[in-house]
């Protein structure tokens, strides 16, 4: 800063300091408007790219993305001490927030260690210690995505994705369903739980299909509908109140099929109501 | 005023100003390989070099062969599974962004705030930041060349960008600024792989070579800036104790990273101590190097001798 330069005393425009001064404000405009548009440029770029691609899985313990996005500094401890290579730093080019953890379940997926060291070494709590069971770690959700070829929608018997769950029977089940196909096989359908499924993703990892899988762990958001809350849904209202809120249904008779369980209309060939007296419209009933 | 009485000895040739006034290349330093030999005018410079590369391969050396001395990168590293050190600059932008981050960290920021505090903020930039490096090549790629001139931004850009840095963060709720910091990338980067910012390094390499002399650390750089507020009152200063046998070559002026803060102290403007107590000195000791009348030297803020 030369300030000798501009004490020019013959100066027309005003005097040196009111000349300087001005000077400084064009200056500071100047600048704070190219910092600005730089700052504004960051801000936008990391706006943009700020929401997680399907294929990115944050480590366990990983706060929600927002805070994850405020505490990670992006030093790559929780990296070295995952001792199976999962976790990798991204960089510029990933859709992921440059510097920040993430694994795809597809390449590597977790191994759900019982010390989860990943989380041990993070040192600015990006990673919560408040998860202290992997099983209650919510990395993503498995969602059996293609029905068309997975194996055992098909009818056929494959289940690898769930014998592999470290979860099995909890986060993913088999269920038995009649094949509507042959008539006379059953299919057993994979089906995850998402109170138990950790997003893991060592279904999608193990997953026969050549290619892509037909599990596949996506992020909660991506993976989950929101919540329908102004649904009441009965049976959790019946089971919090221990019985039915509206009590049993009422039974009432049933002109001409009072021999009947409530409810069945139907009405044989000769099971004619029995009109009693004449035909017509007069029905013969009294009071 | 018994400072710098006017001591005009004939000028090196190949000084800035001798050739300057003969109109070619200049070769700073020169003057000062054939007084005090090659190794004693390149010593800071290597002591530097072996402080910058000597970090770094602590960091390497785990990657490459599993001996794992240092965990992490510059933003926050585990030494020996004990010694946490974390970036003061990133736990600001943490705290702006609205987190609060774990002991470890906290620690960590405490012990390198501290370090750079008492020895001067800025030696993160001369002897630890890879980004020097860079900048460093291209300034001697400018020098060799006798590229002139350039288009600079004010120096004070960097200060605005720090602001709007920590601003950004409050506003977006996270680190943003590390989504694109060449310092942290290019750190990362070494380490853990780099994608696409060897585009960003080079970026760098070429905006300080053909159109900004010296732009990014000294004029944009908002960490170097953050460093350069921490080492205001920093210890360990450079002094120009023996000013008065200065012959005006300008061959310091030509090497420093922020030349403006030389004058004051070597030209007694605005101070009557040889002492260089500008936040912006990098205290990366090449005006010693490269003087051949030993005018600099490494001292302590509270050394106001001069021989
Ligand atoms: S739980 Fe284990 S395998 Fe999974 S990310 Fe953490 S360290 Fe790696
Ligand atoms: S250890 Fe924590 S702060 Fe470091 S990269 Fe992993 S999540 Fe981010
Ligand atoms: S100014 Fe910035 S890029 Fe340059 S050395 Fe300092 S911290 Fe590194
Ligand atoms: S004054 Fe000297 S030590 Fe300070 S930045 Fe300049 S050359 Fe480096
Ligand atoms: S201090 Fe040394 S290098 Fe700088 S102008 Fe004077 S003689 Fe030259």
């Amino acid at each position: 800063m030369s300030k000798t330069q501009n004490t020019s005393a013959s100066a027309p425009a005003g005097t040196g300091p009111a000349k300087s001064r001005r000077r400084f404000l064009k200056d500071a405009a100047g600048v704070a408007g190219g910092a600005g548009l730089l700052a504004l440029g960051t801000g936008l770029y990391s706006r943009q790219a700020s929401a997680l691609p399907a294929t990115a899985i944050r480590p366990p313990g990983a706060l929600a993305e927002a805070d994850f996005l405020a505490a990670c500094v992006r030093c790559g401890l929780c990296v070295r001490d995952c001792p199976y290579d999962t976790l990798k730093l991204a960089v510029l080019g990933d859709s992921v927030a440059t510097g920040t953890p993430y694994f795809e379940a597809r390449r590597i997926p977790c191994e759900m260690c019982e010390d989860i060291p990943c989380v041990a070494a993070c040192p600015t709590g990006a990673l919560d210690r408040g998860l202290s069971e992997i099983g209650e770690a919510r990395m993503g959700l498995a969602v059996l995505i293609d029905q068309e070829n997975c194996l055992n929608f098909l009818g056929l018997r494959c289940d690898v994705c769930y014998r592999v769950c470290p979860v099995i029977d909890k986060a993913i089940t088999l269920e038995l369903v009649h094949n509507p196909r042959s008539d006379r096989h059953a299919m057993l359908l994979p089906t995850v739980h998402s109170d138990a499924c950790t997003g893991c993703g060592k279904c999608e990892r193990s997953c026969v299909l050549p290619g892509e899988s037909a599990i596949k762990v996506l992020p909660l958001r991506l993976a989950q509908g929101s919540k329908a809350e102004h649904y009441r849904r009965g049976w959790e209202e019946k089971a919090e109140a221990g019985g039915s809120l509206i009590g049993d249904q009422l039974e009432m008779p049933v002109r001409g099929l009072e021999g009947k369980a409530y409810g069945d209309t139907r009405v044989g060939p000769g099971e004619a109501p029995a009109a009693a007296g004449k035909p017509g419209i007069d029905s013969g009933w009294k009071p | 005023m018994s400072a710098h009485p006017p001591t005009r000895g004939a000028v090196p040739p190949t000084s800035v100003r001798g050739a300057a006034m003969r109109g070619v290349v200049a070769r700073p330093g020169a003057e000062a390989i054939e007084a005090k030999g090659w190794w004693i005018a390149h010593k800071w410079l290597l002591l530097r070099r072996v402080s910058q590369l000597g970090i770094l391969a602590l960091f390497m050396v785990g990657p490459w062969f599993g001996w794992w001395v240092v965990k992490g990168n510059l933003a926050s590293s585990l030494t020996l599974g004990v010694l946490p050190l974390t970036d003061p600059f990133l736990i600001a932008q943490q705290a702006a962004a609205g987190h609060w981050p774990y002991r470890e960290a906290l620690v960590g920021g405490g012990i390198v705030l501290a370090f750079y505090l008492l020895l001067g903020g800025r030696m993160f930039c001369a002897w630890v930041c890879p980004v020097n490096l860079v900048t460093d090549a291209a300034a001697w790629l400018r020098r060799r060349l006798g590229l002139k001139g350039g288009k600079v931004p004010s120096a004070n850009t960097r200060y605005w960008l720090l602001g709007f840095v920590l601003v950004l963060a409050a506003m977006t709720g996270s680190l943003a600024w590390e989504w694109v910091n060449p310092v942290s990338m290019f750190h990362r980067g070494l380490i853990f792989g780099f994608g696409l910012s060897w585009g960003i390094v080079g970026g760098i390499f070429f905006y300080d070579l053909l159109i900004a002399p010296r732009g990014w650390c000294g004029h944009l750089c908002p960490q170097g800036a953050f460093y350069g507020l921490i080492g205001k009152s920093a210890m360990l200063r450079v002094s120009a104790n023996r000013r008065s046998t200065c012959n005006d070559c300008m061959d310091c002026f030509a090497v420093c990273p922020e030349p403006q803060v030389i004058r004051p102290a070597l030209k007694g403007v605005g101070q009557d101590h040889p002492l260089i107590l500008d936040g912006d000195c990098t205290t990366c000791g090449r005006c010693i190097d490269v003087c051949g009348k030993d005018v600099f030297r490494i001292s302590t803020r509270f050394d106001r001798s001069e021989s």
